[in-house]
C-alpha cells in the first residue's frame, strides 16, 4: 500500500494477529483487512460496523444478491481488488459463478429476477452518475422491490462507493483468484466486523 | 427500529465519528475533505481524485502532499474523510430521491 503506516504501522498485538492469520491462512493478511485495523477507532470499527450491517444484517436481499451489487458497484468503479473479492464472494454464497460472471458481463440480459435486475441498474446509475431521481425510484419499486429492499441496498451502495476509493487511493494489492476465493471463504463465515 | 433506519444510523455514526471525533488533521481540513472543497494544492488534487476519479490516484499524487508537510497519519485521515464524503453525497441523494417517489406514491 501506499502509506507506510498502513504496511507497517500497526500495534504489537495487531502484528501478532496478522502473523496468526499469516501462518493459519498460508496468505498474507488482504489490505482491505489492513486498512481496517489501522487506528480502527477512527475508521475500522464505525464502518465495519455499517459494512456488516449493511451485508449481513436483516434484509430481504439474500447475502449473495447483496455481495452481487458490492460487485457491480465495484465494476462502475472500476475497482480491481473489490471487483474480484466480491465476485468471488457474490459466486460463492450463489454457488452459481455463471449467474455473477453474466450479471456482470450484461445486467440486461442475465438470468436474475426482475426486482434484483431493476435494484442492479439504480445502483449502477448512482454510482456512475452520482445521483438518481424519484422516477427511477418509482421504476425500481414498480418492478416489486419495497421501499426497505430500496433502503438496503442504497446502504450496500455507500458502503462500496466508500471502500472502491479507499482500494484504489491507498493501492490496495490485488490478488490472484485463489486470494479471493480464500477472502470470500472469510466473508461469507465472519463477515465485515 | 426497521433496518433501513438502523442503516442510516450506523452512516450517520462513521461520518460523526470522521469529522468531529479526534483525529491527528483538524476538524476543518477533515470537513474540508469530505466535501472536497476550500482545499489548496497538492491536497486539492489528491482529495479531488479520490471523490470523482479514484483510479486515477498516482504515487505522485501522495508524495506531493506529504512533500507538503501532511504527516502519513493526516493524509490516512483525509483520504478517509474524502471517500466516505462522496459516498454520502450519492447515499443521501438516493435518499431524498425515494422519499421523493414515496410522498407522491402516497398522494396517488
Amino acid at each position: 500500500m501506499r502509506l507506510k503506516i498502513l504496511n507497517n504501522g500497526y500495534k504489537f498485538g495487531t502484528k501478532v494477529l496478522f502473523a496468526f492469520i499469516h501462518l493459519v491462512s498460508r496468505r498474507p493478511v488482504p489490505d482491505a483487512a489492513r486498512l481496517v485495523f489501522y487506528r480502527p477507532d477512527f475508521y475500522g470499527a464505525p464502518m465495519g460496523a455499517l459494512t456488516h450491517l449493511a451485508m449481513r444484517g436483516p434484509s430481504a436481499w439474500s447475502v449473495g444478491d447483496r455481495e452481487l451489487m458490492a460487485a457491480v458497484v465495484s465494476k462502475m468503479n472500476a475497482c480491481a481488488f473489490c471487483i474480484g473479492a466480491h465476485t468471488a464472494t457474490a459466486a460463492m454464497a450463489y454457488q452459481d459463478e455463471a449467474k455473477v460472471q453474466a450479471v456482470l458481463s450484461n445486467l440486461e440480459t442475465a438470468p436474475i429476477e426482475e426486482p434484483l435486475r431493476a435494484t442492479l441498474r439504480l445502483l449502477g446509475k448512482l454510482t456512475r452518475e452520482l445521483a438518481v431521481n424519484a422516477d427511477d425510484m418509482r421504476a425500481v419499486h414498480s418492478a416489486g422491490v419495497s421501499r426497505e429492499q430500496i433502503e438496503d441496498a442504497l446502504a450496500v451502495c455507500f458502503a462500496f462507493n466508500t471502500t472502491d476509493r479507499l482500494a484504489d487511493a491507498f493501492g490496495f494489492f490485488v490478488p490472484g483468484q485463489k486470494g479471493f476465493e480464500a477472502g470470500a471463504k472469510f466473508l461469507l463465515k465472519r463477515g465485515y466486523q | 427500529m426497521v433496518s433501513g433506519d438502523k442503516k442510516r444510523t450506523a452512516h450517520k455514526a462513521v461520518v460523526i465519528r470522521v469529522l468531529e471525533g479526534d483525529g491527528r488533521a483538524s476538524r476543518a481540513e477533515r470537513r474540508a475533505a469530505f466535501e472536497n472543497a476550500g482545499l489548496g494544492e497538492p491536497l486539492r488534487t489528491l482529495i479531488d481524485k479520490v471523490a470523482r476519479q479514484p483510479t486515477r490516484v498516482s504515487d505522485e499524487d501522495i508524495a506531493a502532499v506529504l512533500a507538503s508537510g501532511e504527516s502519513e497519519d493526516q493524509l490516512f485521515e483525509l483520504v478517509v474523510c474524502a471517500a466516505i464524503g462522496a459516498a454520502t453525497r450519492q447515499y443521501e441523494a438516493a435518499l431524498d430521491a425515494l422519499e421523493e417517489a414515496m410522498i407522491d406514491k402516497k398522494k396517488e
